[in-house]
């Protein structure tokens, strides 16, 4: 951390320094692109993985925090570049550096109005174009005349802007074409069966080969960030089983332990042993209603109602837990809601064996067919380096060889006691992708069988204050969801409701790599594509 | 094995014995109109729900089983509702190529039923070219698709058509190639005469080698004919939510849903006549009781059984594979099945010269 | 065909107000309950789901709850061939438009069912920006499935109910259904041509 400090010190004397969980640099934004360069293209520092662009509203100024992390040194770096102007924000883009960065900014943008200067895409990415104000501004004005519910269509736009820095230092307003009219544009969602949700993609093909894809987000922006910035800590805690409802566990103790983190609580071994469980019963259970819908996208509808016999079985260990399906509401601060159901250690024991059954079954029935081999080998293929740049995390991101499981570079709850291993493979294909997940189902039940005898006895839940306020300052923490790393960002005033919080998504990466994967291959590929990056929707809007 | 053109044949005389020629012609082609009708409307119902409690069985569910007893009476209310459903007409699309569209698909299955060999003597027509009629009429469902995808005025609905378009052309050499294979083994393109000609053994088994390979290849193709999985592509649902019909309501769609399923049993029906003997009764020379007591079960529940049978192995190809990419199909097509059905085409000759066959 | 030009048939007007007035014509009933039969029996829903209430409609389709056994399973991807619209997860603004448009492009007759808090009237996310409080505002709803998301036995309760109503309904006389469509277009209207 030092030396990092040290170094970007020499190189960028206007830079001042926070120390922290993470090293924050404060740099004006005329340095901020060149320092990013820096920090990304430097070997000794080789920032290449932006995992978290967060947009803020300090009242007095607007601003980003920008999260960084080196792959190969396993080091971090925040930082922050703020401006005065709320008339007219703009920053410097960093998108030609991170490609992820392309939406994050456009995420910014749309909350907070920053313009980012030289991005070659500013358009608003959840909101209509003619939304009026900025919602997560703190000045903005939610009255529902302002921005009543419309049943017009919006217009479909064959161009965006973009704000070019030309030579002397002006910024210049340029459009830019997306679509030439000549082009054959089809419009794919967001009503449509293969795009697990409502996602929209216009698509221009050349008969059945696509040449681009636009992504339309939005059509389930559900504005939880700023719905938890009213609410008090504890009550936020029920969107994040909302967010990623496959990876609802998982979320919430991501949470959970950033909230606990602020406060320094300590969370007694029981519960943290109960919380592992539960992320690893829910992670299989999200990678079987993969493997359901997945097949069920490429024709092979069978294969559904295997893989979800299956996932009856752990809901049914949830539901005993937990009392619901699928919204759990079972981790909370300082541990989980309730103790464990009698039957729970007899029933995980049954999941355990039946698994390796199921697993081989599937294998049979859908793996090893010719037809399947042919719909996903060499289909989509995702380099490690483009799955750094793109932010692509989880079984995705493994599947490109990239060792991105949080559980092992940045070890939370009882994880680093545990032995399993971290699936990496090699190709990034949509084969990988699939088999990527299939070996995490069995590391899953390897982590369960480890844990399953040696729940200890003991306390639930740590003794937690009935109205919780976190001290000023700011936080991060990440956890290894079903479909890759999830953070979370809270900024406290010392309130007792935070301050901004910022659900890190890692749909919204894997949404933002598929025109990259897609161009050249066929419609079809479209769906495998999506299929195997395995996106839940209300993740990436939030 | 009790021949039923007798039954037809005293219909026609008693009509003959007191009207004139002309009024018993129009009498009969009534009376087949209607009889075709209600085996049509029967076999599609009994279709879909045969369809959709099978793939259940696959999937470890129960299938449909409320309305009725276990559920038989499923598909007949589906056919009431998408009777009396809503047609949505839509502004800017082809009016009458739009209607026309449906009934050239349900008219094309429909021909085919004029040829296929029901029973012993139970048949509309019997042409000497039959088979080649078949081949020839069960095309025309691609021109309804065509039109279906084209006067949709959707851009889902024509990449659907499209490649529609491209699977028939193709798939159509095989299903042609392999018939010519059975017809040269038979000698002859009358349906009746390649029934009588598989008497004794049917021709998958006197065959043998070319006329399995000419099966496999034939079942293969019948299925992208029939636009089933895993040749479900024109409405290859996770990609062009519903391809061609996409447009579709009320019962142009049921049409559309119907002829599905009667293709498939055409598809399987043209199979049975090929391979298995048509409505022959499964005889092994030498064993004469066995043989007798199979003559007593009536020819046209052989004939639907067997075609209800292949049927069966069709549906289980749309329920296990995963759909092919558009690519893939006419690879298969042109670089595998084509240049191997050739190749068989020769071989069956080299048999049929060398008579090399049981 | 306008209702004033169709006025003139004697003969329905006159099945309408015998139906309205003195019960049911034996002819109408037995037409109008085996019309019923057959459309309460054959229920196909729309694939429509925006979040998590959308998995579990596939739960509900999976081998433990098997809506096959109703007739339900023929799930149809166009709206034009489906008769109900499960409005399955949150409705937000930019997606408002598009829900009311797969309404429009339903056949009828068409049924609506609110599934979840967040259909029903915005749920966990009421107070938000940007979601709409309750697809009601949007379109008709013939039954309303509480939950968060509602376990698959509530949402088989929900189109038993769906199924139950369109029993009831009357298909020569069914001049209240429309009717009160047409009440709910008046109070809620589009603000662009359909198409």
């Amino acid at each position: 951390m030092a030396n990092v400090q040290e170094k970007i010190a020499k190189l960028f004397p206007e830079a001042t320094f926070e120390e922290g969980e993470w090293l924050l640099v404060n740099i004006p934004d005329a340095k901020w692109h060149s320092l990013a360069k820096t920090l990304k293209e430097d070997p000794e520092l080789g920032f290449d993985y932006l995992v978290a662009l967060v947009g803020m509203d300090w009242t007095d100024a607007l601003g980003c925090m920008y999260y960084l992390t080196s792959t190969t040194h396993n080091t971090h770096v925040s930082v922050k570049v703020t401006t005065d102007n709320r008339e007219n924000p703009m920053l410097h883009s960093i998108s030609d550096l991170w490609a992820v960065a392309n939406l994050y900014e456009r995420e910014v943008y749309d909350y907070y109005g920053i313009i980012f200067i030289n991005h070659p895409d500013m358009r608003r990415l959840f909101l209509r174009n003619d939304w009026v104000g900025y919602p997560l501004r703190k000045d903005y004005n939610d009255d529902p005349a302002v921005n009543p519910v419309r049943l017009d269509h919006e217009e479909v736009e064959d161009t965006t802007v973009t704000y070019v820095e030309t030579a002397d230092g002006t910024v210049e307003k340029r459009d830019v074409t997306i679509f030439a009219p000549e082009e054959f544009v089809l419009n794919i969602g967001p009503q449509h069966p293969a795009t697990h949700g409502v996602l929209r993609f216009r698509t221009s093909v050349d008969g059945e080969t696509i040449k681009k894809i636009d992504l339309y987000l939005g059509y389930i922006h559900r504005g939880i960030e700023k719905l938890c910035e009213g609410l008090g800590y504890s009550q936020t805690l029920h969107f994040t089983d909302r967010l990623d409802y496959l990876s609802a566990q998982q979320n919430r103790h991501c949470l959970c332990m950033c909230i606990e983190k602020a406060l320094g609580l300590e969370v007694p071994r029981r519960a943290q042993v109960i919380r592992v469980m539960m992320d690893e019963l829910m992670r299989i259970s999200s990678h079987l209603l993969f493997i359901g819908t997945f097949c069920m996208d490429l024709g092979a509808t069978t294969m559904l109602f295997y893989a979800l016999r299956e996932r009856e079985t752990i809901l049914n260990i949830l539901e005993k837990t937990c009392g619901a399906r699928m919204t759990f509401n079972y981790n909370c601060i300082g541990g989980v809601m309730a103790d464990l159901d009698a039957d729970f250690v007899k029933d995980v024991k049954h999941l355990i064996e039946i698994m390796p059954a199921a697993i081989k079954e599937y294998n049979t029935v859908f793996t090893g067919n010719v037809i399947a081999h042919n719909r996903m080998i060499g289909v989509g293929k995702l380099t490690k380096e483009d799955a750094i740049s793109y932010g692509v995390t989880g079984p995705a991101g493994r599947a490109s060889g990239w060792a991105c499981d949080v559980r092992k570079t940045t070890p939370y709850g009882i994880y680093n006691e545990i032995d399993f291993d971290e699936v990496i493979l090699k190709e990034g294909d949509c084969m990988d992708r699939f088999v990527a997940r299939v070996e995490e189902i069995k590391q899953s039940v390897r982590i369960l069988e480890q844990l399953v005898d040696k729940i200890p006895e003991g306390e639930i839940c740590a003794k937690v204050p009935k109205i919780i306020k976190l001290p000023e300052g700011h936080w991060f923490q990440q956890v290894e969801a079903s479909r890759g790393a999830f953070g979370v960002y809270i900024e406290s005033r010392g309130a007792n409701t935070p301050w901004r919080v910022k659900f890190n998504s890692p749909c919204m990466n894997l949404a933002g790599v598929v025109n990259h994967l897609t161009c050249g291959g066929k419609i079809a590929d479209l769906i495998t594509i999506g299929g195997t990056l395995d996106y839940v929707v209300p993740d990436i809007d939030r | 094995m009790y021949d039923l053109s007798k039954g037809a044949d005293w219909l026609n005389q008693w009509l003959n014995g007191w009207c004139a020629p002309w009024v018993t012609t129009v009498i009969e082609c009534v009376l087949i109109g209607v009889v075709l009708l209600l085996a049509y409307a029967l076999l599609a119902l009994f279709y879909i729900y045969f369809e959709r409690k099978v793939c259940a069985a696959f999937q470890c569910r129960l299938g449909p089983n409320r309305v009725g007893p276990a559920g038989i009476f499923q598909s007949v209310a589906d056919m009431f509702k998408i009777l009396i459903k809503e047609l949505i007409s839509l502004k800017y699309t082809d009016k009458f190529l739009f209607a026309l569209a449906p009934y050239l698909v349900i008219i094309a299955s429909m021909l085919c039923f004029a040829v296929l060999p029901w029973g012993n003597g139970l048949q509309i027509i019997d042409f000497n070219i039959g088979i080649f009629f078949l081949v020839a009429v069960s095309s025309i469902g691609v021109l309804g698709i065509l039109l279906a995808g084209w006067s949709s005025n959707n851009k889902f609905t024509l990449i659907g058509a499209l490649r529609s378009g491209a699977q028939m052309v193709s798939y159509e050499l095989s299903i042609g190639l392999s018939v010519i294979t059975m017809v040269a083994f038979a000698g002859s393109m009358s349906i009746t005469d390649i029934c009588m000609a598989q008497k004794d053994v049917w021709f998958i088994v006197s065959g043998h080698i070319p006329a399995i390979i000419a099966f496999i290849i034939y079942i293969i193709a019948g299925t992208a004919e029939t636009n089933r999985g895993p040749f479900d592509l024109p409405e290859a649902e996770s990609e062009l939510t519903a391809g061609y019909h996409t447009e579709y309501s009320g019962i142009h769609f049921g049409f559309f849903y119907l002829a599905e399923y009667l293709n498939l049993f055409i598809v399987s029906g043209v199979a049975t006549l090929l391979f298995f003997g048509g409505w022959m009764p499964l005889h092994i020379p030498g064993w004469e009781g066995f043989n007798q007591v199979m003559d007593y079960i009536p020819s046209l529940i052989w004939f639907i059984g067997k075609a209800i049978l292949l049927s069966f192995v069709i549906i289980w190809f749309k329920w296990t594979f995963p759909r092919l990419r558009i690519d893939q199909l006419l690879h298969l097509e042109w670089k595998y099945l084509l240049p191997i059905n050739l190749a068989n085409l020769v071989l069956m000759v080299i048999v049929i010269c060398y008579g090399l066959h049981f | 065909m306008p209702y004033a030009d169709w006025k003139d048939n004697e003969y329905i007007e006159h099945l309408v107000k015998e139906l309205k007035d003195n019960g049911t014509n034996v002819v109408v009933g037995t037409l109008d309950s085996v019309i019923n039969w057959g459309r309460s029996n054959s229920l196909w829903p729309l694939t429509f789901a925006t979040s998590c209430c959308g998995i579990e409609f596939i739960a509900l389709g999976a081998a433990r709850y098997d809506m096959a056994r109703f007739g339900w399973e023929v799930a149809r991807a166009s709206p034009r061939q489906a008769d109900f619209m499960m409005v399955a997860g949150t409705i937000v603004h930019r997606m408002a438009p598009v829900v009311r448009r797969l309404y429009d492009q339903l056949a009828e007759p068409k049924y609506v069912i609110a599934c979840g808090g967040c259909a029903i009237s915005g749920g966990p996310f009421k107070n938000s920006y940007h979601v709409v409080k309750g697809v009601e505002e949007i379109i008709p709803v013939d039954v309303y499935v509480p939950g968060c998301p509602p376990r698959p036995e509530a949402m088989i309760y929900g189109i038993m109910q769906l199924s139950r109503k369109v029993k009831v309904e009357k298909f020569f006389g069914g001049v209240n259904r429309q009717e009160k469509q047409k009440e709910f277009f008046e109070t809620h209207p589009l603000e662009e041509a359909e198409n």
